[in-house]
């Protein structure tokens, strides 16, 4: 603070002779300057976007001239050889993995966060928090690395049980069948449940944190269990952050690629069975991009780029929208 | 009464039970990937990584070499890219745009912009440089890793210097001093632990990505500093390696992924400190 006094000070010097414009207009240019950088850099942040759109757009033209949209959509066939080429197959892994990935990751985030705000004693909520941030720190490279070298051959072992089990339940049963391999859409979910937990739980702790105490106190006093007032007080007041929370995880796992790349099997082929390997749209252009020899080939795998980015972007805007709307609500309530 | 009492309090009892086993599930994997991280990392660890360049397939030996220097000229240059233009921006919405309305188009798309998958940004990088100019290179692998790095850096920007006191803004004014000036010497200053904290994460969160690296900078099996060519590094090698059948490359992808998640450890533990240096200061 002591320089930057000085520094002003040592501009404002000259302003004794002329007291109304001196600093002012010594500096014109350079203030000048510096608010046209500060807005063109703004500028260039504000059409990112847009920019990023654009060109995967103008890269996939050729791919979607060729095979249109709703042709490109919900055809299964996958054959470089013959140039034929469709997003189905891999839309479907995508949405799956990451469903199971929401299904597992949700409810472990909400008890985490519940824990955390209001089961666990003081000095133990700072160390898990930041345990669970960890979480969010390590490279998606790591959990691939875990998943593929590690938890996948512990998973084999386990996928004859689920199969003799689970496997034997009517209606849901075919979900559950297949060889033991370790790596497939279920494996694939699972570490994306693990990847998304500590996004979900931050949203879910923060704005569980910031339930106005007197709500929950309100409700203790009434004899409430702890259980009732995260069910009945904390989750209703802070339900709409909540699915903001949830649509950011799940925007992070339907773009997901270096782990699901490691564990998801990587087959063109659909199959009934969760235990059997498959591919997502971010697998399947990682896997090819380099191989992709045509530029129709590319084309495709960047058209394939195209709509998953029109899926996230539709699940961000959701999210962002939901946490922000509850930061407008907790404003308006202090 | 008794009864309903009874079972308010199992119901109670039996999910506080959940959310323990909620929690130590999280923990659990997190403790289970660092433990295997660190068990296989360390002992994969030899002088011969740092000291010689990634072996030929088939080849024995190790060596990760051109993998860290290029890791490191890739973040360089990101750096150098993303750091001006993330504060320049973080500055218009914190001191010129405000609450202004296009202000909070910036920040709704920034925000958006912030969990874009970064496999997208890899093909929008493809497409704008690779393509054009025909091959791999660091340069397009080094834009990649600043688009990634500056949403982080706008938003911490945008939200320390707003942290800024309105009065010490106001002081500076009433002595006459331009805008740009009010800026650089009084609010970057007061708020540069906190942008610091901002470049430091946003360093963290770009020293493990793999997915843009594959359609930009790709690999280099050689030594490599010609930003015009493609380059190793860490991210890449790991996938590689770990998907390889050597017994030398899968060891030596998990010491690449120990020095990653060592590197990304002390950054968060040392943007901790700034800050906490910070609070105890003020």
């Amino acid at each position: 603070m002591n320089s930057s006094a000085a520094a002003v000070g040592r501009r404002f010097e000259p302003a004794a002779k002329e007291p109304r414009f001196a600093g002012r207009r010594l500096s014109l240019p350079a203030d000048f300057l510096f608010h046209k950088l500060a807005v063109a850099m703004a500028i260039l942040v504000g059409v990112a976007l847009l920019a990023v759109v654009a060109a995967i757009g103008y890269d996939s033209w050729p791919a979607i001239r060729t095979f249109g949209v709703y042709g490109f959509l919900k055809s299964s066939e996958w054959d470089p050889v013959a140039e034929h080429f469709g997003a189905f197959p891999f839309i479907v892994g995508t949405l799956v993995s990451s469903t199971i990935a929401m299904v597992l990751a949700v409810p472990v985030s909400f008890g985490v966060a519940v824990f955390i705000s209001e089961l666990a004693p003081g000095w133990i909520r700072q160390p898990v928090s930041a345990a669970v941030e960890m979480l969010a720190a390590i490279p998606s490279i790591v959990y691939g690395l875990w998943g593929l070298l590690v938890f996948a051959p512990v998973f084999a072992d386990m996928e004859p049980w689920i199969s003799d089990h689970i496997g034997r339940i009517p209606g849901i049963g075919a979900l559950f069948q297949g060889p033991p391999m370790g790596i497939g859409m279920l494996t694939a979910g699972i570490v994306l449940a693990i990847m998304v937990l500590p996004y979900i739980t931050a949203i879910m702790r923060d704005v569980f944190m910031a339930t106005p105490a007197r709500l929950k106190e309100s409700a203790y006093a009434m004899g409430s269990t702890t259980w009732e007032v995260a069910r009945h007080i904390i989750l209703p007041y802070t339900r709409t952050a909540v699915a903001g929370g949830v649509f950011l995880g799940l925007g992070r796992a339907l773009g997901e690629t270096m782990a699901v790349t490691f564990v998801i099997g990587n087959s063109n082929n659909l199959s009934a069975s969760l235990l059997m390997p498959g591919a997502s749209i971010p697998s399947v252009i990682a896997n090819e991009f380099t191989e992709a020899t045509s530029r129709l080939y590319l084309s495709s795998l960047i058209y394939l780029g195209l709509i998953l980015i029109v899926i996230t972007l539709i699940v961000q805007m959701l999210a962002v929208l939901l946490v922000r709307s509850l930061n407008r609500g907790a404003e308006g309530a202090k | 009464m008794i009864s309903l009492r009874a079972k308010r309090r199992a119901t109670n009892i039996a999910a506080s039970a959940l959310m323990y086993a909620a929690t130590f599930v999280g923990l659990f994997f997190l403790a289970w990937i660092l433990w295997t991280t660190i068990k296989l990392g360390i002992s994969a660890m030899h002088w011969d990584l740092f000291l010689k360049d990634t072996p030929a397939p088939g080849d024995g030996g190790y060596g990760l070499r051109n993998a860290f220097v290029g890791s490191l000229i890739l973040m360089g240059i990101a750096l150098v890219i993303g750091v001006p233009v993330g504060i320049m921006a973080g500055t218009w919405l914190a001191e010129y745009g405000g609450r202004s309305r296009s202000a909070d188009l910036v920040r709704f798309i920034n925000d958006i912009m912030l969990s874009a998958p970064s496999i997208e940004i890899g093909l929008f990088t493809y497409a704008i440089i690779v393509d054009p100019s025909g091959h791999f290179s660091a340069i397009a692998g080094s834009v990649a890793l600043s688009i990634l790095m500056i949403p982080i850096i706008v938003r911490t920007t945008d939200e320390m210097l707003k942290l800024v006191g309105g009065e010490m803004r106001e002081a500076a004014i009433a002595l006459g001093a331009p805008m740009w000036t009010v800026i650089t010497k009084v609010t970057w200053k007061a708020a540069r632990a906190g942008m610091l904290t901002g470049i430091l994460i946003s360093l963290a969160r770009i020293s493990g990505e793999t997915a843009p690296m594959l359609f930009t900078a790709l690999n280099n099996q050689y030594y490599s500093t010609n930003l015009g060519r493609p380059i190793a590094n860490l991210p890449v090698v790991i996938f590689q390696f770990a998907m390889s059948p050597y017994q030398n490359w899968q060891q030596m992808a998990w010491a690449g992924a120990f020095i990653a998640i060592v590197f990304i450890l002390l950054i968060s533990v040392s943007s901790r400190l700034i800050l906490q240096r910070r609070v105890n200061k003020v």
